[in-house]
Order: C-alpha cells, then sequence, then structure tokens
C-alpha cells in the first residue's frame, strides 16, 4: 500500500487522533463506556495502519518486539501487584478500600490502576500478534 | 414499535448474513462478511444498551479480527477459495440440527419474560451494584465499577488471558527466522 500517495497522507494524519482517542476511552472509562479493553485495542490500531502504510519494519523501529514484550508482562504484573498491594495493607486481594486515605479514593486509585495495566497488556499484546503474523509475510533479506 | 422493526431487521441481517458465509467459497468475501457480522452484532448491543459491550464488539470483533484474519490470508493466499464439498445430502445431521433447535425453542418458553424487573437475574446483585455502587465505588459508570472493582479478579483472569493468547502466537509463528538461519549453518 505504500504507493497510494493519498492513503499515506490521510493515515498519517489520522494515527495521532486514533492515539488520542484510545487515550480518552482509556480515562474516561470510569464515566462513561470504555475501559482498559477497548483502549488497548484503539491503541494499538493506530499501530496497525501505521504497519500497513509503512511496512513492518518502519513500525517495529518504533515500537519494537522486546519493548512489547516487556510492556505486555508489566501491565498483568500492575494489575497483579494492585492485589499484592492491597494484601500488603491487610485487605482482601485487589480490595482496593485500603489503598487511600478513605475508602473511595482508595476505590478510584484502584481501579485506574488496574484498568492501566489491562490497556498496556492488550495493546502490547495486540501488536505482538498483529507484528508477528505481519513479518511473517515480509520478503526475506530485506532487514538491515 | 420502531425499536422492534430495528431489532427484527438487524435479525434478519444477521441470519442472511450468516447463510452468505456459509455459502460463499471465497475465503476473503467471507472475512468480510465476519466483520460485518460483528458490526451488526454490535448495532444489536448498542440497542439493549449495553454501549461497552458494543464498543468491545466494534474494536475487537470488527476491527481487529477482521485485521488478524486479512493478515493470515495475506500468508496463504488471498483469493484462494473453500474446496467443493461434493453435494450429498445426509438427513441425519439435519434431524439432529433441528430436534435441538427445537428442544431450544421449547426451553425460552420457561424462560422469565424478557426485561421484567423481578427476573432472577436482578434481584441477587443487581440491586447492591445499583444501589450502593455511587457510596461504595463512587463512579459514574456502573460497568466499570463491576468489571473492575466488584469483579476484579475474573477481570484479572481475563488479563491474563489474553497474556497467554499472545505468549502462544510468539511461540506458534514467532522467531522463525533465527531457526532457518540455524537450519542454513
Amino acid at each position: 500500500m505504500s504507493d497510494h500517495m493519498i492513503l499515506r497522507v490521510v493515515g498519517k494524519f489520522l494515527i495521532p487522533y486514533i492515539m488520542l482517542f484510545g487515550l480518552y476511552v482509556q480515562f474516561h472509562g470510569d464515566f462513561g463506556p470504555g475501559g482498559g479493553f477497548q483502549a488497548g485495542v484503539i491503541f494499538a490500531s493506530a499501530f496497525v495502519i501505521h504497519t500497513l502504510l509503512f511496512g513492518v519494519r518502519a513500525t517495529q523501529k518504533i515500537a519494537p518486539e522486546w519493548v512489547l514484550r516487556l510492556v505486555a508482562s508489566a501491565g498483568v504484573l500492575l494489575y497483579a501487584g494492585v492485589g499484592v498491594a492491597s494484601l500488603m495493607l491487610g485487605a482482601n486481594f485487589l480490595d482496593y478500600d485500603v489503598l487511600g486515605a478513605y475508602p473511595v479514593a482508595g476505590q478510584h486509585l484502584g481501579i485506574i490502576l488496574v484498568e492501566a495495566g489491562v490497556g498496556l497488556t492488550v495493546a502490547s499484546v495486540i501488536m505482538l500478534m498483529f507484528f508477528t503474523f505481519a513479518a511473517r509475510g515480509e520478503p526475506e533479506g530485506e532487514s538491515p | 414499535m420502531l425499536e422492534q422493526l430495528i431489532d427484527i431487521f438487524l435479525l434478519a441481517f444477521l441470519a442472511i448474513i450468516s447463510i452468505a458465509i456459509v455459502r460463499i467459497r471465497n475465503v476473503f468475501t467471507a472475512v468480510m462478511l465476519f466483520g460485518i457480522y460483528s458490526l451488526v452484532s454490535a448495532s444489536l448491543f448498542m440497542i439493549l444498551d449495553a454501549a461497552d459491550v458494543a464498543f468491545t464488539e466494534a474494536a475487537v470483533g470488527a476491527g481487529i479480527s477482521t485485521i488478524l484474519m486479512l493478515a493470515t490470508l495475506s500468508l496463504v493466499g488471498r483469493d484462494r477459495e473453500k474446496p467443493l464439498v461434493k453435494k450429498k445430502i445426509s438427513f441425519l445431521p439435519l434431524v439432529i440440527v433441528l430436534v435441538t433447535g427445537a428442544t431450544l425453542v421449547y426451553g425460552i418458553v420457561d424462560l422469565p419474560p424478557f426485561g421484567a424487573a423481578d427476573n432472577p437475574v436482578h434481584t441477587h446483585v443487581a440491586p447492591r451494584y445499583i444501589f450502593q455502587s455511587m457510596s461504595e465505588i463512587d463512579v459514574p459508570n456502573l460497568v466499570t465499577a463491576v468489571l473492575a472493582s466488584y469483579r476484579g479478579f475474573d477481570t484479572l483472569g481475563e488479563v491474563v488471558v489474553i497474556f497467554t493468547a499472545g505468549i502462544g502466537v510468539l511461540l506458534l509463528i514467532g522467531g522463525r527466522r533465527r531457526k532457518e538461519e540455524n537450519a542454513d549453518e
């Protein structure tokens, strides 16, 4: 698709807005529809568009595979870590009441952290999967 | 009345698309039809006021699944066609499907009426979520309160499932180049 000028220009123009919308869905999930799962998918789709326009090698320079693997694991660890933190503070696993100065503040903090963990894992796992598929289709020997 | 018309229209559309997916032989067309199917399902969820589910269905079902299927097709050849199956009519599967379907339809009779306020599903934990989540969690989106706090452990499981799926893909088809280079040596 790399020689389609109109697609390239329009796609490049759209990518930042898709990322911004992903962040909006992530952090507005407490108030409206959305949350970590949807936000992760939307954020990853920005990278999918970049791959379709410029090829998988160009995108992997921005988001190398080892970084994505780290981020995917970090998301799960962040989620489980919130649970362990609440255990350490003397409550049940994933009981956020004890995380803040008063229960509702703890709930807010816990939900934001947990949703961040979900978003990080979903976005990076989807990018990893797509890159793996896309890199197999690339002709060999092109890598620098 | 209008809502029922839209329901019937969308459900008929779903049925038509699924029959088309079964009958069509070009795989590329089938993948695009799967995407449309997900989008129509998302509209149905939207009519049921399940905005979060509709959002997920549109993003994952219509978006990412279609992209991954297309990526697979680009590897195996996009114009590949499903092999033409010999048309031999066998009645046993048809009878099994009809009997199962009739049993399911018969089972609907015993279900409580759709949307009634005193259904069992609305009298168990739902009142607590609806009436106390604002004082306990203070998050306006009830779905987020249930998903991230009341059912936080389930959601942790879902994230681990997604993580495991990613590991599975990487183990199955990732890192192929290294092996081939090793084989060349």
